[in-house]
């Protein structure tokens, strides 16, 4: 995310010096070349055939064109199927146009009860994440022993696929043998059926989704307080500060840049998450409870055949992306702390 | 100041104080406490997958079987129904992981150390790409694979060959989508290591009159390996863990092109309930060339992730 940061900078740049970047642009190398040329036109055509973009095209046009065809075609196409009426095994008909499947999606229960599931998953997945993470960086950055061997084992999760844990979960969630009824147990509370149970799902999904998650968010935290200069924490240290106020006030509002950079890739998972709740609920219907835009897209598309229908929702999901991505480029096109 | 001087100045500010302080006791606790939490969900799984199915219900899910309830069983069942999942997803998964780094280096590198008007742009359009959610395009995918470019019957001709087989077909539809996908973020991670090259020395070589082509493969190529070693071992462990797309272009686990993930996320699913030994043996098996090359590699998967 770091680097998106700087990618916006060159476009802030561009944008406000136009004249600047025309001149960096003509003066790339080649114009010893082009103003050998004798008359004007040639020049220009002779200049263009040496000019950098063309002989830069190589190494950009064929991954351009694979994501131009796949990338933003696919979404092009996807729209155009949502105005259909495109259902079952035949294939598409694109002569009735609307956008009939919007009005259907936006007004039936069961896309607004899942819409309401993804915000509350996004949401809550997102804060417990952040503080979570950044808790243990906090931990790890106090001059541990074995610090290394830590990091490797809280970042694991993250190197998994979610089939995997989600077959993990699915047995530590276990009614009768499951290892978090057992640890519950000890309270003497539960047995709870944390996968069955629609009022407690959400937060079961979100407690293991933390789990592999929150050593991401360690990794952030950890590299943006190394980045803190020491002699902060002295100052801080010879002012007086409990190590307590001293995070509170002094590190944590450092910690920004951090902060928005690992909420937006939370919250863009927390929006597509699909294959860990796949495995964990053995297939297209997760519990009511924990049922959202995502796993509900992909059951109308790929069990119902209601392609059209599923392609709408997909837009949905998709302008909610667009909602997460277009303020965090803002901020960074904005702020001039970049 | 060096780095080594931070170092000790820093002891005394982020450190409590040394010695048998009750701070850097509970300090210690709670990252052991954080380390179980960690690894719980695999030491289970670990355990469990060594039990009978008596041993499963009369001991605790985190103690290892006794002797009597020890047994192998689950395992070699597990890699029976997975080996085929394994030689599918390597078949597409290597061939896309390098495909994605090849593509992402020349892309950052036409679109960051070459200057021209409107590279930014095509930048942005290659960025992007990183946050559309897969939902918004696995229908015309799906249906483009399907019903208009079917290489497995595109391709039928080839098929005939020694070694090749028709759903190598569908392995190769993964592989191209998952090359698509991977581009973008493999394009980030090449820029911001290129954005870090000087530019002194390119424009020396360019006033030299070196080509674009030249100096990509006698500057930028060399500079550039620690980012391939990041990049293929992100993208490795990414398109491997990856299941939307199996579940989409693949028919079903039966299927001769079922990836590990596809055929995994069906396994154990047996009519007298949810076989668990078998479950947790088939999950450590389709997760050990993950676990591998993360652990030899943690430091290039830590900067995959970061970024």
């Amino acid at each position: 995310m770091s680097v998106l940061r700087s990618l916006v900078r060159s476009l802030r740049r561009n944008g406000h010096g136009r004249d600047d970047s025309d001149e960096v642009a003509t003066d790339g190398g080649t114009t010893v070349e082009g103003e050998v040329g004798s008359g004007h036109t040639r020049s220009t055509l002779q200049r263009y055939w040496t000019s950098d973009f063309v002989r830069s095209m190589p190494y950009w046009l064929i991954p351009f064109a694979v994501i131009g065809l796949f990338v933003y075609g696919a979404i092009g196409w996807n729209f155009v199927i949502s105005l259909t009426d495109y259902t079952g095994f035949a294939a598409a008909e694109y002569n009735d146009l609307d956008f009939e499947m919007y009005v259907e999606a936006l007004t039936a229960p069961e896309v607004i009860a899942a819409g309401r599931n993804t915000l509350a998953l996004l949401i809550g997945f997102t804060l417990v994440c952040l503080v979570v993470g950044l808790g243990v960086a906090v931990l790890l950055d106090r001059k541990v022993r074995f610090e290394g061997t830590l990091r490797t084992i809280y970042l694991l999760p993250m190197a998994l696929s979610f089939i995997v844990t989600g077959q993990f979960w699915l047995w530590m969630y276990n009614v009768n043998n499951g290892i978090v009824n057992a640890f519950v147990g000890l309270f003497g509370l539960g047995p709870y059926n944390w996968v069955g149970n629609p009022d407690i799902v959400l937060g079961a999904v979100i407690f293991a989704l933390v789990w592999q998650f929150s050593g991401y968010c360690m990794v952030v935290y950890l590299a943006a307080l190394r980045g803190i200069p020491n002699d902060q924490f002295e100052a801080a240290r010879v002012d007086g500060a409990s190590t307590w106020r001293m995070y509170w006030r002094v590190i944590v509002p450092q910690l920004k840049p951090a902060t928005v950079s690992a909420t937006v890739v939370l919250m863009l998972f927390a929006l597509k998450a699909f294959s860990f709740l796949y495995a964990l609920f053995g297939g297209y219907r997760p519990t009511k409870g924990a049922d959202i835009l995502a796993t509900l897209m992909v059951r109308q598309a790929f069990q119902l055949q209601r392609w059209a229908y599923s392609s709408a929702i997909a837009i949905i999901l998709f302008v909610m992306t667009l909602g997460v991505i277009a303020p965090y480029l803002y901020y960074q096109y904005k702020g001039d702390h970049l | 100041m060096t780095a080594a001087d931070a170092g000790t100045a820093d002891s005394g500010a982020r450190e409590a104080s040394d010695g048998f302080d009750p701070w850097r006791i509970g300090l210690y606790a709670a990252l052991v406490g954080l380390l179980l939490f960690y690894l719980a969900p695999i030491e289970t799984g670990l355990v469990t997958s060594l039990k009978t199915d008596g041993a499963v219900v009369e001991t605790l899910p985190y103690v290892p079987p006794g002797l009597d309830g020890f047994t192998l069983a689950s395992w070699a069942t597990a890699l029976d129904a997975l080996v085929r999942g394994m030689v599918n997803s390597l078949l597409f998964t290597i061939p896309a992981t390098i495909l994605c780094a090849i593509f992402g280096s020349t892309a950052a590198y036409g679109l960051t150390l070459v200057d021209w008007r409107g590279q930014i742009g095509v930048l942005v359009l290659f960025i992007a790409g990183i946050f559309i959610p897969y939902q918004a395009v696995i229908v015309p995918i799906s249906r483009f694979w399907s019903n208009y470019v079917d290489l497995v019957g595109l391709l039928s001709p080839l098929w005939g060959l020694p070694v090749l087989k028709p759903h190598w077909g569908t392995l190769l539809e993964l592989m191209i989508t998952h090359v698509a996908y991977g581009i973008p973020i493999a394009t980030l991670l090449f820029r911001s290591h290129y954005q870090t090259i000087s530019t002194e020395m390119l424009e020396a070589a360019r006033l030299d009159g070196a080509s674009v082509t030249k100096i990509y493969y006698r500057i930028v190529l060399p500079l550039s390996r620690p980012m391939f070693a990041v990049v293929l071992i992100f993208q490795f462990t990414q398109i491997w863990n990856e299941f939307l797309f199996s579940l989409t272009l693949v028919s079903s686990a039966s299927s001769p092109a079922a990836s590990v993930t596809l055929i995994l996320s069906g396994i154990g699913e047996a009519q007298s309930g949810l076989d668990f030994p078998l479950r947790m043996a088939a999950a450590l098996i389709a997760a050990i060339p993950t676990i591998l090359v993360y652990v030899l590699f943690t430091d290039e998967f830590a900067e995959g992730v970061r970024t």
